[in-house]
């Protein structure tokens, strides 16, 4: 007598968790609860991404704070400017980096006493400097 | 409540941000291989110059001042429409990005604690104040009425470019759109208008106030809705994510003219590389792969030849390799020599999430081994901005390229483009 073997269709499922997690044979390391993200340059001298722009500055008219010739200037175009600030003012169609006086009488002060104070009639302002970044080997 | 902001004259306000020396100035950017105008800064359009105006007419034009052109830019634009966004998105809860230089805000309920005009000119402020650029913003309760309410805002400029036409107030809606020609509707172009015009309607209120069934009869259900838009019944809802891709195309018009077989297979390459980093981009496979090439149709004396070709693979794909093989393939089959070739392009099609698929019995041809991290590390060396690497297919001497002679730095994406300040 022949007897057919057909084969289950449809077996019964069968899932067992896959754990993704690598389980380390020694001791737990002790300081895997204390992780933390490392510190992010960007997030300390950025406050907003979306209004920031990077700046190459060129001369030597602020040499007396150490912002150099092709130092890197981190640019807030959102910050309003205050007394005092570093800011990039537009003079003569082109881009320049002064103090800002805005008190008792609005002014560009240079950082360099070779410089004269600008007094414009207008002012026009790019953004603040927030920051500069001088790299010490390897220029760009 | 929709809003669109739009920017203001984009490509040419871009170019100005970090040249201060062109404030009020005209300025023209002009399109691929420095073709024609598609941008103009007010002043430009103060002299008179038109969209679309040839460069080399504009050229040898005298004009009572000097007029400043720009190839376009498109890093730096992509750039600062992101900025754009980003801006919009931190005050308003929902932003679709429309095109590259328009975006659909959801501003329901904001009435609630300003007043629509007041939150425009807060969104226009916040906008120019981070990226010293302009944006123009209309409000409507439809897509369509915002963007006649934007039209309007350009067209008056008592409204200082921040209009919003609500429900509180339909007969201002009424009479500006009475005022709007229909060619001027959001979705209507210059066929249908003229079509419409047959039938006595020309302006867009007119428009709305024609029975919807008729339209959809003698038009399309796509211009119903526009006429339901139009009378404040919205259809259309924001998409904040684009929907997924049917199909790339990568195709450019050449620098110059291409001749030899060798410069055009160099070409496809590229696109073809290009094409397939955009379908990994999307996390799709392709099936389809077709290659175009044609001559100039407006070169006087020469016979007009363009020709289309597809590869139909047997398995899904999206590596750069077989897209390579099979696109060279394509072109082998329509390539005329004699020809003096103005543009060429590559297209994919029907598209599969997964490159899962019924292979063959028979197929001699296997997937490939390991595809899929060898074109990850393609694409992480080809973004890490550091040097590129391609296939040798499309040379290294590459003279057709697109021709951009008046480009400007990209300022905001490239650390040797560097806008630089006087100190």
């Amino acid at each position: 007598m022949l007897r057919f073997i057909s084969p289950v269709f449809e077996p019964t499922l069968f899932t067992l968790p896959l754990f993704t997690e690598r389980c380390p044979a020694g001791f737990p390391s002790p300081a895997a609860d204390y992780t933390e993200d490392e510190l992010d340059l960007n997030a300390y001298c950025i406050r907003h991404p979306a209004s920031t722009f990077f700046v190459r500055a060129i001369g030597d008219s602020m040499k007396d704070m150490g912002l150099q010739s092709g130092d890197l200037m981190v640019v807030d175009k959102a910050e309003k400017p205050q007394q005092g600030d570093i800011v990039i003012a537009e003079t003569d169609g082109e881009f320049t980096v002064k103090r800002l006086q805005l008190k008792p009488r609005i002014a560009l002060i240079p950082m360099n006493a070779a410089y004269p104070t600008l007094y414009p009639e207008e002012l026009q302002i790019f953004g603040v400097v927030t920051a500069f970044i001088h790299k010490t080997r390897g220029k760009d | 409540m929709f809003a669109l902001a739009d920017v203001n004259s984009f490509y040419a306000s871009c170019e100005k941000v970090f040249r201060p020396d062109l404030r009020n100035k005209p300025v023209i950017v002009l399109s691929n291989n420095d073709g024609c105008v598609i941008a103009r800064s007010k002043e430009a359009k103060r002299l008179g110059i038109k969209m679309g105006v040839p460069w080399f007419q504009l050229k040898s034009a005298e004009f009572p001042e000097q007029v400043i052109a720009f190839s376009s830019n498109y890093a730096l634009y992509a750039s600062m429409s992101n900025r754009v966004m980003a801006h919009l998105e931190e005050l308003a809860p929902r932003v679709e990005q429309y095109s590259i230089d328009e975006m659909f805000l959801d501003i329901q309920g904001i009435n609630s604690c300003i007043g629509f005009e007041d939150f425009g000119r807060q969104l226009s402020e916040h906008v120019g104040k981070g990226t010293g650029l302009t944006i123009g913003v209309g409000m409507g309760p439809t897509k369509t009425l915002a963007k006649s309410a934007q039209w309007a805002s350009k067209e008056w400029p008592q409204f200082g470019g921040v209009l919003a036409l609500t429900r509180d107030n339909l007969q201002r809606t009424e009479k500006l759109l009475s005022l709007q020609p229909v060619e001027e509707i959001w979705g209507v172009g210059r066929r249908l208008s003229k079509k419409l015009g047959t039938m006595g309607i020309t302006t867009a209120l007119q428009l709305a106030r024609t029975n919807s069934a008729f339209i959809r009869k003698n038009f399309n259900v796509v211009l119903e809705r526009t006429v339901r838009e139009l009378n404040g019944e919205s259809c259309l809802s924001l998409e904040e994510s684009p929907p997924p891709k049917q199909q790339i195309i990568c195709s450019r018009s050449f620098g110059e003219r291409i001749s030899t077989y060798e410069a055009m297979r160099q070409a496809i390459c590229q696109y073809a590389e290009r094409g397939a980093e955009k379908l990994r981009g999307e996390h799709q496979y392709c099936r389809h792969i077709s290659v175009f090439i044609k001559t100039s149709p407006f070169a006087p004396n020469q016979p007009y030849y363009g020709n289309l070709s597809t590869e139909k693979l047997n398995t899904p794909t999206r590596d750069t390799r077989d897209i390579i093989i099979a696109a060279v393939r394509a072109l082998d089959r329509i390539w005329i020599p004699g020809h003096r070739y103005a543009k060429a392009g590559i297209m994919l099609n029907d598209f599969s999430p997964t490159g899962v698929s019924q292979l063959n019995l028979f197929d001699d041809i296997q997937p490939r081994v390991n595809s899929d991290k060898l074109m990850k590390v393609l694409d992480s060396i080809n973004h890490a901005g550091l040097g590129k690497v391609w296939f040798a297919g499309q040379g290294i001497n590459t003279e057709w390229q697109m021709k951009r002679e008046m480009l400007s730095p990209a300022y905001t994406t490239r650390w040797a483009d560097l806008p630089t300040a006087r100190i």
